[in-house]
Parts: structure tokens; C-alpha cells; sequence
């Protein structure tokens, strides 16, 4: 079960996300493989299991437990998983200071928060969900071309960012339902 | 202690050692309590056969009370120190009360916690809180005939931080030792998918008598991750009957004057709505002091009057499947708990929403309190073979106040705990020295909208220029979904850290205090309590070691292996001695000495779990 990418070092609370859940720093990854692997290692950590005995195993547990979920949500979720590579490789994504965006993409923003401030009801909102979620699945697409192909970091950090964009406005996109929902 | 139990979890180091564990459902209306004998759980009935206790106490004066139904039974008589429905005041002040002047009590205003005025002077919601818990304790050693070892306690997923640290506080005062808190839809999963041996993603929707929960299970093998959760921990039946009362006083033209009126009409109210589940019409009787009321209701009416409550529940339903990027027909079943789900619309409406038959063959009043002592026994190591792993969630954001009111969001809701997240910021102005943090949970974006938490302060930051000092803020989230906060300044390591504890003024001391003043069974000498606590733990301490010994020595040098043996026998031979600070250093040195061993196992743990391996097998 175990990859080739597994460490043969000692694991540590300091060990990378892929090492810890013994496998190779790549972006595509099984998901299903490694929620079973979350729960294999939660199995072994979880403060639950060491609920009788004493503060020093507690304080333990609580930290390994607290890391293997800090890896899993960023391993499980494919833009933190981006942006965790490239920030291995030297790629980090600077997002508070790196806004340098390509003019068409900005545009390309620009016409969907006009579409959202004209949609009135909850059709035209999932429109542009769908919309987001297709846009979503090609440069996901492009980060794993990028991260495990061409090995293109600096680029692939470049899709991540224009990811964020997407994933802002999409958490947009559910706060405009939810309150026409409740009206 | 320093030693895992990597190779046998959750074993108790001493396998003959059966621990007495207990689950309690510290409910709105009712709670109950249940423990896992001969492999089966079961609620525990009281002298007379009964396992649901009214959470209702009666203060009479000169330091008696009466609990549960005794309690309810005078509450007509003597509503004003009658406390029911003590959990909606639990972490709330009197702002935080909608229906304030509905309820027959006098609230007193208090930082962090209201508290009720009773013939025996003002009483907090934790006290109250812990008779009725109390109560429960006395029940299970009655029937086990022995000293209780832990207990789990059960709070709504959608208890805030507040609130869940006074449910731990009463536990405490009750003299009870907390294994864990744990989320009333997750006990009721534990119950259920145990029970059916269910597999996939089950909805559960808790509505209780003042709470509202739901939350989405995924359920595989024993493990019982929560994808989300959602709810209103000010919505349950007693809003039910508040309508109906309401619809019922202006349909008549009455109104109520005292506070025994108040009391009689709610009780009314929850009468009239449990009988309109089995029949569609019903004469809503009361006895008020300015004349009876005979009014005849319609199941359509009381429908009508109440579907604004049972629209709210579905809106936090679809808000929950959100969260767990989920469609509703992703659901296999909906698992109902809570007596307010016995309302035959909102079955209905919970059915038509997620497009599942709801799941009744539950017993909605007693699932909670059985999963939790399946819980329990699992916690104090009893089911040595037991692979039951929860992984819960936290229900609200947590976040800090920046400049302007706003919160910036550190720890967002729904996240698995235990967990750990970190934000960095910096001062504001030329040569600050210090930093205020106001800690705030809820989704609002303004902290005022949101629930204040705690307040701290960074002191000592070394004066620099606006913006180049960097603090490092670090919420932790421990397993019982309970709050801690740490800031560091990077540049100087200053730090300073706050366990969020609720400022409604009650230290670690004072809940001692009160814990001998109110639930003194027996005398005790402090020094002999403090000596049999020194062996136990350093009984404890040595069978661990034995048992890590046993399964991993091979992990240790020889020189290693004969360090922990002398420290184990320092511990036993302090065991001898009568002073429980020698017996206590020894356990220490050995629990020191066997750090090192205990992170070597972890590992080896981890490996094995990576490399697929079934533990029991090695």
C-alpha cells in the first residue's frame, strides 16, 4: 500500500504533508485512498485513544492528531494541494503581494461579478456556478500538467492564483443563494 | 504519564481493570444517563423504574431541593424557584434571552452568565445545571454500586464555545470526571450506525427541546467523520409551545399576569402539542387564576403557527449539506432524534427535503445518552477490540477583531477537530508595545454581530516601528471542541496565551468549593485523598510502562530499557511511602523518562498505519 515516495527517515511533527501520509509529492493523488490513509493515521493518533492516560501521551496525541488533520485538509483540497507544492519547489504564491494577473483574466472577472450583480434569482446564480465549476476543472487541469509534467512551478503558481480568484467568487456566489434562500 | 498505547488503543493498561464509564444526555427537557453493561448499552432507571429525568430542580430553602419529577411537580405551586429549561441559559446573558418576559423567573444580569434569583439566593445556570447532573451520578452508583471513573457528556453540535465550557464546569461541580464532550447528532449516529451497521452518509436532525441540530455523518467501518454541521441553539419544541400558546391567548383574548400563570400555560401548551401528534384535533385546558380556558385546536392550526420554526431547521439542513459540498440526494438516510421530531409535520418536511423515508426505529428520547456511553466505555478502555473513531467538527468560526469592528476568521467552521490554525499580524503604530485581542466566534463579518469569547493582552512587544513587529496568533481546537489561544511575537518571543474560559466569574477553586459545599456525600481527609490519587496514578503510570515494555522494547537499547526499568522501580518502591509528593515525583521521573520511548512508538505507529499493516496483527 505503501508508495514509492514513502521517507525513510524518522517522521516528525515537522515532516512534509506527503511524507507524513506516505506519499509522493505529486498533485494527483487518489482521493479516496487518502481519506483512508487520514483515518489509518487518526486510528493511531487520536486523543480519544489515549483519553486514560496521562498529560504527557494527551499533549502527544493532540499534536499528531492536530497535524495529520492540518495535512489532510490541505492534501484533500486540489488548490491548497497546488500551492503547497509549488511552495516546496520554491514557488511560493505570495498571494497578499502577487495580484499580477494576465489583462484577460481580469476582464474575464470583471464580466462575472457584472453577471452577478444582475442575477436576481437563484437560476442565473447556478448558471454561473456551473460556469465557475467548469472554469474550475481546466486550470485544475493546467496545475496538474504544470506540477507533474513540465515541472513548471513558477507557472503553475501563476494557474493557483487565478484558482483563488475563482474560489472567492464562488464563496460569493453561495453567500448570494444562501440569503436569497432565507428572504 | 509519557507512554502510548500504540500497540492495543484505547486498552486499559490493566485489562482486568473494567472501568465504570457513563453517557449523559444533559437535555433541555429531559436528560438521561446510560452505560454499556455486558457489552449492550443501556439507560439506567431511577428507584421507580423510570430513565427519563425532568431537567427541572426546585430550590425549597434551608438547603433543600427537589430534582426532576419531584421538581415538576410543584412547578405550578411554585414556579419562581422551579428552574426547567435550565440549558437555555447555559453561557447566555439576559440579552441573549428572546422570550425574557415570557418565562415565570427573575433573571439577574452577570458578566459572561445571567443567573436566576431563588429562595436560596441567585444560582447560576452551571449549578443548576449540575444538581440535575448530580442526580445522575447518584443514580449510576446506586446501581453499579461503586465509584463512577468517567463520564461523557452530551451538548448540541451547535453549542458555542460559551456554552460548552459551562456544560464542563457543571460536570466538574458535579464531581464528575469528563472524558469528553461530545456533539449530540454525533452520539446519536454512534447509537444508530452501530446499531444497523450502517455504512455511507447518513443526515442526523436533533431537535430537542431547546436545541437545534443537524449534522451529516459519513459512516465506514466504524469510524464516524462529521462532513458538517449546522443549527440554532436557541430553537427547539419549547418555541413549539410558545407559539401555540400565543395563537391560543390571542384567539381568546386573555392574557397572562403572573408568573404561575406563565407556567401553567406553557405546560398546557406542551400537552396540547404532544396529543395533536396522534390525533388531528384537540381542547387546549387550562386553569389560570383569572378563569379557565377551553379552546379546541386543529393539528392544521398548530401546523400553521409553527411553520416558521420547522422552515428555520430546513434552512440550517440545506446550509449543512453546502458545507459538505453535497446534493440532498447524496443522503441515505435521516436518522430523527429528540422528542420534538415526533411531530408528524415535521417528519414530513425533513422527508420531503432530503427525499428520505426518516429514520424512526430509534428510540428519539434515549439514542443520545447511548451513544455517548458507548463513548465512554470506548474512552476509559474498556472494549479493547473497539475501532470506534469520531471525527468531529467545530460548528462556528472562530476569529479575532482587527481594526474597525471587523473579525478576520482563523479557524472556519466545520473543520476537523483536534485542530491548530495560525494567522499572523502586526502593530499598528510607532513603538506599540502591546496588543489587544478580542476573540470572537459566529459567521457575521462585524464583531458585534458575533459572540465575544475572551479578551487578552500582549504585553512587552520591544517598541518598533508601525508594521515590522510580526504576531503569530494560534487557535487550538482540543477534541472536545473546547478553545485556546496562544500570540507570540516572532522578532522578541514574547507570548502570552488564554484557555477560553467564559468570564462569568467562577475559578478552578471556587467550583471546588462549591462541589464540597453542595454534593458532600462523605467526609474525607484532604491528605489521604491526595495519597490514594498519588498511587493510583502511579499505579497507573508503572502498568503502562509494563505494557509499553511488553510491546516495543525492541524499539529501545538494552541501556535504554534498563533506565525505564529502575525509574519503574523508584515508583514502586515510593509506593510504599506515605507522602504523596515523593510517590508523586517518582511517577513523574518515570513519566520524563519515558518520553522519548513514547514518541518512538508513536511513530512505529504512524508506520505502521502507513504501510497498511493491522495493528492487533503485529
Amino acid at each position: 500500500m505503501v508508495s514509492s515516495g514513502a521517507v525513510s527517515g524518522p517522521l516528525t511533527l515537522a515532516s512534509s504533508d506527503f511524507e507524513l501520509f506516505g506519499i509522493p509529492p505529486r498533485f494527483q493523488l487518489d482521493p479516496s485512498q487518502l481519506e483512508l490513509q487520514w483515518k489509518q493515521l487518526q486510528k493511531q493518533v487520536h486523543p480519544d485513544h489515549f483519553s486514560s492516560q496521562g498529560a504527557a501521551d494527551k499533549r502527544l496525541a493532540m499534536q499528531w492528531s492536530v497535524r495529520v488533520n492540518e495535512a489532510y485538509q490541505r492534501l484533500k483540497n486540489p488548490l491548497r494541494r497546488a500551492a503547497y507544492l509549488c511552495g516546496l519547489n520554491g514557488a511560493p504564491i505570495r498571494a497578499e503581494d502577487n495580484t499580477a494577473m494576465p489583462a484577460a483574466f481580469l476582464m474575464q472577472q470583471m464580466q462575472w461579478r457584472e453577471d452577478l450583480e444582475e442575477a436576481t434569482d437563484a437560476s442565473a446564480i447556478e448558471a454561473l456556478q456551473q460556469q465557475m465549476a467548469q472554469e474550475k476543472r481546466q486550470l485544475l487541469q493546467q496545475c496538474a500538467d504544470t506540477l507533474d509534467q513540465q515541472l513548471d512551478w513558477a507557472q503553475a503558481a501563476q494557474t493557483v492564483r487565478a484558482l483563488m480568484f475563482i474560489e472567492r467568487f464562488e464563496h460569493d456566489l453561495d453567500n448570494r443563494l444562501e440569503r436569497l434562500d432565507n428572504n | 504519564m509519557a507512554l502510548l498505547q500504540i500497540s492495543e488503543p484505547g486498552q486499559a493498561p490493566d485489562p482486568h481493570a473494567r472501568r465504570i464509564a457513563i453517557g449523559i444526555d444533559l437535555g433541555t427537557t429531559h436528560s438521561l444517563i446510560a452505560s454499556v453493561r455486558n457489552g449492550v448499552a443501556e439507560c439506567l432507571p431511577d428507584a421507580q423504574g423510570r430513565v427519563i429525568l425532568p431537567s427541572a430542580v426546585r430550590y425549597m430553602g434551608n438547603g433543600k431541593r427537589a430534582i426532576g419529577h419531584d421538581a415538576l411537580a410543584a412547578q405550578a405551586e411554585d414556579p419562581q424557584n422551579t428552574i426547567v429549561s435550565v440549558k437555555r441559559f447555559m453561557g447566555r446573558g439576559v440579552a441573549d434571552i428572546a422570550n425574557a418576559a415570557q418565562l415565570p423567573y427573575e433573571l439577574i444580569d452577570k458578566p459572561g452568565m445571567l443567573s436566576l434569583q431563588t429562595i436560596e439566593g441567585e444560582k447560576s445556570p452551571v449549578e443548576v445545571s449540575a444538581e440535575i447532573l448530580a442526580s445522575l451520578r447518584q443514580r449510576a452508583e446506586d446501581t453499579f454500586n461503586d465509584d463512577i471513573h468517567g463520564a461523557v457528556i452530551t451538548v448540541p453540535a451547535y453549542f458555542d464555545d460559551a456554552q460548552r465550557q459551562a456544560t464542563k464546569d457543571a460536570a466538574q461541580m458535579a464531581g464528575l470526571n469528563v472524558l469528553r464532550l461530545i456533539n449530540e447528532p454525533t452520539a446519536a449516529a454512534i447509537a444508530y450506525g452501530l446499531d444497523n451497521a450502517s455504512e455511507g452518509i447518513y443526515a442526523v436532525y436533533d431537535l430537542g427541546g431547546g436545541t437545534f441540530d443537524v449534522s451529516i455523518l459519513r459512516l465506514s467501518k466504524g469510524v464516524f467523520e462529521v462532513m458538517a454541521t449546522g443549527g440554532d441553539s436557541a430553537l427547539g419544541g419549547d418555541d413549539y409551545d410558545r407559539a401555540l400558546a400565543d395563537v391560543v391567548l390571542t384567539a381568546t383574548g386573555r392574557s397572562l399576569s403572573n408568573a404561575a400563570d406563565k407556567s401553567r400555560m406553557l405546560t398546557s401548551a406542551r400537552a396540547c402539542k404532544q396529543a395533536l401528534s396522534d390525533s388531528t384535533e384537540y381542547v387546549f385546558q387550562v386553569e389560570l387564576s383569572d378563569g379557565a380556558i377551553n379552546h379546541k385546536v386543529t393539528r392544521a392550526e398548530f401546523e400553521a403557527c409553527t411553520q416558521h420554526l420547522t422552515r428555520k431547521t430546513l434552512q440550517a439542513v440545506k446550509k449543512a449539506l453546502r458545507d459538505a459540498n453535497l446534493q440532498s440526494t447524496d443522503i441515505q438516510g435521516v436518522v430523527m432524534v429528540g422528542g420534538s421530531t415526533r411531530m408528524p409535520h415535521v417528519q414530513s418536511a425533513v422527508g420531503e427535503l432530503l427525499q428520505c423515508q426518516p429514520l424512526n426505529n430509534v428510540n428519539p428520547d434515549e439514542v443520545v445518552a447511548l451513544g455517548a456511553a458507548i463513548q465512554a466505555n470506548q474512552l476509559s478502555g474498556n472494549n479493547p477490540n473497539g475501532e470506534l473513531l469520531l471525527l468531529d467538527v467545530i460548528p462556528l468560526s472562530l476569529g479575532i477583531e482587527t481594526m474597525g469592528g471587523l473579525v478576520e476568521r482563523i479557524v472556519p467552521r466545520n473543520q476537523t477537530i483536534p485542530t491548530a490554525m495560525a494567522q499572523d499580524f502586526t502593530t499598528y503604530q510607532d513603538g506599540q508595545t502591546a496588543l489587544a485581542l478580542h476573540v470572537v466566534q459566529g459567521e457575521r463579518d462585524l464583531v458585534v454581530d458575533c459572540r465575544s469569547l475572551a479578551r487578552f493582552e500582549l504585553r512587552g512587544i520591544p517598541p518598533m516601528a508601525a508594521g515590522a513587529a510580526r504576531i503569530r496568533v494560534t487557535f487550538t481546537v482540543d477534541a472536545d471542541g473546547l478553545l485556546s489561544v496562544d500570540a507570540i511575537e516572532t522578532n522578541s518571543g514574547v507570548q502570552a496565551r488564554i484557555d477560553v474560559k467564559p468570564s462569568y466569574g467562577l475559578s478552578d477553586d471556587q467550583i471546588a468549593a462549591m462541589l464540597q459545599d453542595s454534593f458532600h456525600t462523605a467526609e474525607f481527609d484532604k491528605n489521604a485523598r491526595a495519597l490514594a490519587e498519588a498511587r493510583l496514578e502511579a499505579d497507573r503510570m508503572w502498568l503502562a510502562a509494563q505494557s509499553a515494555l511488553n510491546a516495543d522494547e525492541h524499539l529501545l537499547t538494552t541501556e535504554e530499557a534498563a533506565a525505564i526499568r529502575a525509574l519503574m522501580a523508584e515508583v514502586l518502591a515510593a509506593k510504599t511511602l506515605d507522602t504523596p509528593a515523593t510517590i508523586e515525583a517518582a511517577t513523574d521521573a518515570l513519566a520524563k523518562g519515558t518520553e522519548a520511548f513514547a514518541a518512538a512508538r508513536m511513530n512505529d505507529g504512524i508506520r505502521k498505519a502507513l504501510a497498511g499493516k493491522h495493528i492487533g496483527a503485529m
